[in-house]
């Protein structure tokens, strides 16, 4: 389970710094945010937009249009499902209501308890293991309902 | 067995997905337990998917493989004598010898799945580094000519001349050039670039250095998806290994030029695939697509001429320097010379990468290579070339996998990705994902995309449901017609592909009659 920092002005200042030489900063900037602190803080934008010379609304619209930012915190644990074709072909469909149904949330939504978000996907590249899935950042192919709830069960379990 | 036993062990995340980490504990375990001492290589995946995790052992008779492999048979196969490659339900025999194998012709991939990948001596031993040394006798022009004369075609999906491309970048002055290779594999049923970047690093480092010494390239970009963290932990490794060892870097080989690489991480943009997107991305923008002119090889990345090529197209380079441009046109068809990595995917019994020369008929791919579907029920349709490739019934499996032909036959071979639905398939639920694909992932520039995809799903869902048939399709037909022509990019123009290919070849899923022949 991915662990986070809370937000801080100060740390945050440190992470635009440590990243702002490079050439095209933006979103190598914007990682590292993420990986700090598990989304993207609002309070972050400005000061990026301060470093790097740029308006508040163009890093605002760098930081929306990409959907790996986060503008709050996920659940403790990210499940995303692949509903490309190659999984499609392979029962994804049924496979992602199971899973809805089971964690009571739809795509984007994290549970009640804040364990789990459950998000889409489309296309790890396991495209001749479908269908795919990736756990807080470890990939699993060949799933179906039996191992899927095998896995969100150990996931829950865990936290 | 005597002395240390050797296991090779696939660590691509396909490989990994399948369970190969797990077995690998399981197996230091055991042997542990045995007093075995062993040596455990890190490979990445011969692409025989349906056979991971498959786990390879140094023998006397040479690699012999057991697969699919999964923990509770750990210690049955140790039991059964695997360290020596004796008989096993799961023996596989000698890798190269797997009919799937076999019948490759394996040019980009030679050593995916072969080498520990990130081992310098490994990859030397095996013909690494020979096309760069090639590139530095043979000089820039000399280099860019042979490119062209291998008859290369972006890998990416576009086909353009590889050798054109990097003339008109070689032939435009400037201070700062760019290669920047596009790692963004976003189109399902394909993971060939992640393949050889897990599996092999050094050839597409090898292949951009030999454009970056080519064109006058001093710096190289590689754009990897995010949801490829595999591909980027491994290449980072081989970046920083290739860059100490002096191969790449401030002095390419001692030949004072200078090449340095940088991994960038791209942000969840399917869009970003296309290159102008990707170098709005590189610069730290919204990944929009820019209008062409200006072409990036004469301003590119940060307004530089830039050179822009797919991972395969560039991890094909090195092996064109080293055999020669006549070796690589001896492969293939008509205009698509050289081989293929083609992606079988989804439900298909043989699920894996097969590289080829470009020729066969896609019916031959699916039926006699893929083996049919892995459900065991009837082949129905086969998308190619990703979400934005045509769907092809039966009735076009004498297709010839080839640019033109598949164009001509309205599809597109793409990046190689085949996809294989069986007869449960909704077609009309298909060509609704497409256009909701293409509204989820539209850059928003376009109106024909942006707007059109939104559309075009509510127009299905009117077909569907059995409003004005008819009507429906017509306007549906029109409607693809105005995003084929007025998008600016590949995403809005080409998603009329999967759409119309579906309503034609499968109108009853639309609860349309079919179309008198």
């Amino acid at each position: 389970m991915p662990s986070y920092e809370s937000w801080s002005a100060a740390r945050g200042a440190e992470i635009i710094a440590k990243e702002a030489k490079q050439d095209g900063a933006t979103l190598p900037i914007l990682h590292a945010l993420q990986r700090a602190f598990g989304y993207v803080p609002r309070e972050a934008v400005p000061m990026v937009a301060q470093t790097l010379n740029l308006s508040r609304a163009e890093v605002h619209g760098v930081v929306s249009f990409y959907h790996d930012f986060r503008h709050e915190p996920a659940g403790r644990h990210v499940v995303k499902l692949c509903r490309a074709e190659a999984c499609q072909s392979m029962g994804a469909d049924d496979l992602h209501k199971h899973a809805q149904d089971k964690l009571r949330v739809g795509w984007g939504d994290t549970t009640p308890d804040g364990r789990v978000t459950l998000e889409a996907v489309y296309c790890l590249g396991l495209c001749a293991c479908a269908p795919s899935a990736m756990v807080d950042g470890k990939v699993y192919g060949g799933l179906d309902k039996k191992k899927l709830d095998a896995l969100i069960d150990r996931t829950v379990r865990a936290s | 067995m005597s002395g240390k036993a050797r296991l090779y062990i696939p660590r691509d995340a396909g490989a990994l997905g399948m369970g190969s980490s797990d077995v690998e504990y399981a197996l230091i375990a055991a042997l542990k337990k045995r007093n075995i001492d062993a040596e455990f290589i890190h490979t990445g995946s011969r692409g025989l998917y349906w056979l991971e995790p498959m786990i390879e052992v140094a023998t006397s008779q040479g690699r012999i493989a057991y697969g699919p492999v999964q923990v509770g048979d750990v210690e049955n196969l140790l039991d059964a004598g695997m360290l020596d490659g004796k008989a096993h339900a799961l023996r596989l025999g000698k890798p190269e010898e797997i009919p799937f194998l076999k019948r490759q012709s394996r040019l980009t991939f030679a050593r995916c799945g072969i080498v520990d990948r990130i081992n310098l001596d490994d990859y030397r031993a095996l013909g690494g580094w020979q096309g760069l040394e090639k590139a530095l006798s043979l000089g820039p022009a000399a280099t860019v000519d042979l490119v062209t004369k291998s008859g290369l075609r972006g890998r990416g999906g576009a086909g353009f001349p590889t050798g054109i491309k990097w003339k008109t970048v070689l032939d435009t002055a400037g201070a700062q050039k760019y290669v920047c290779c596009n790692a963004d594999e976003g189109d399902s049923g394909t993971y060939a670039d992640r393949m050889i970047m897990e599996g092999d690093p050094y050839t597409l480092i090898e292949g951009m250095a030999i454009a970056g010494v080519s064109v006058g390239a001093t710096k190289g970009y590689i754009y990897i998806r995010s949801e490829y963290p595999h591909s980027i932990h491994v290449l980072q490794r081989a970046i920083d290994r290739a860059t100490a060892a002096g191969i790449i870097g401030a002095n390419v080989m001692g030949s004072g030029k200078a090449f340095h690489l940088e991994i960038r991480e791209g942000a969840g943009a399917y869009v970003c695939g296309e290159e102008t997107a990707m170098l709005d991305s590189l610069e730290g923008k919204r990944g929009q697509v820019r209008a062409k002119p200006p072409l990036p090889a004469h301003k590119g990345l940060f307004g530089k001429p830039t050179v822009i090529n797919n991972v395969i197209s560039l991890a094909s380079v090195p092996w064109i320097l080293a055999n020669g441009a006549d070796g690589y046109m001896n492969f293939g068809m008509g205009r698509s010379r050289g081989t293929m990595p083609i992606q079988l995917a989804g439900n298909v019994k043989h699920r894996g990468l097969f590289e080829t020369g470009f020729g066969l008929a896609l019916g031959e791919i699916v039926d006699d290579i893929g083996g049919g579907t892995a459900s065991g029920r009837p082949v129905r349709a086969v998308q190619v070339g990703g979400p934005l490739g045509a769907y092809f019934p039966r009735g076009l499996f004498d297709t010839k996998f080839d640019i033109e032909a598949f164009t001509a036959a309205g599809g597109l071979v793409g990046h190689g990705g085949v996809v294989v639905f069986d007869d449960t398939v909704d077609m009309a639920k298909m060509a609704r994902f497409a256009m909701e694909f293409c509204a989820i992932e539209s850059c928003g520039k376009c109106t024909p995309c942006r707007i059109g995809s939104m559309r075009g799903m509510e127009v299905i869902d009117r077909i569907v449901k059995g409003d004005r048939r008819d009507d429906n399709a017509a306007l549906l037909a029109e409607l693809c017609d105005t995003m084929k022509f007025g998008s600016l990019c590949a995403l809005g123009g080409f998603v009329p592909y999967p759409v119309m290919s579906a309503l034609t070849h499968f109108p009853e899923d639309f609860g349309l009659a079919a179309k008198a022949a």
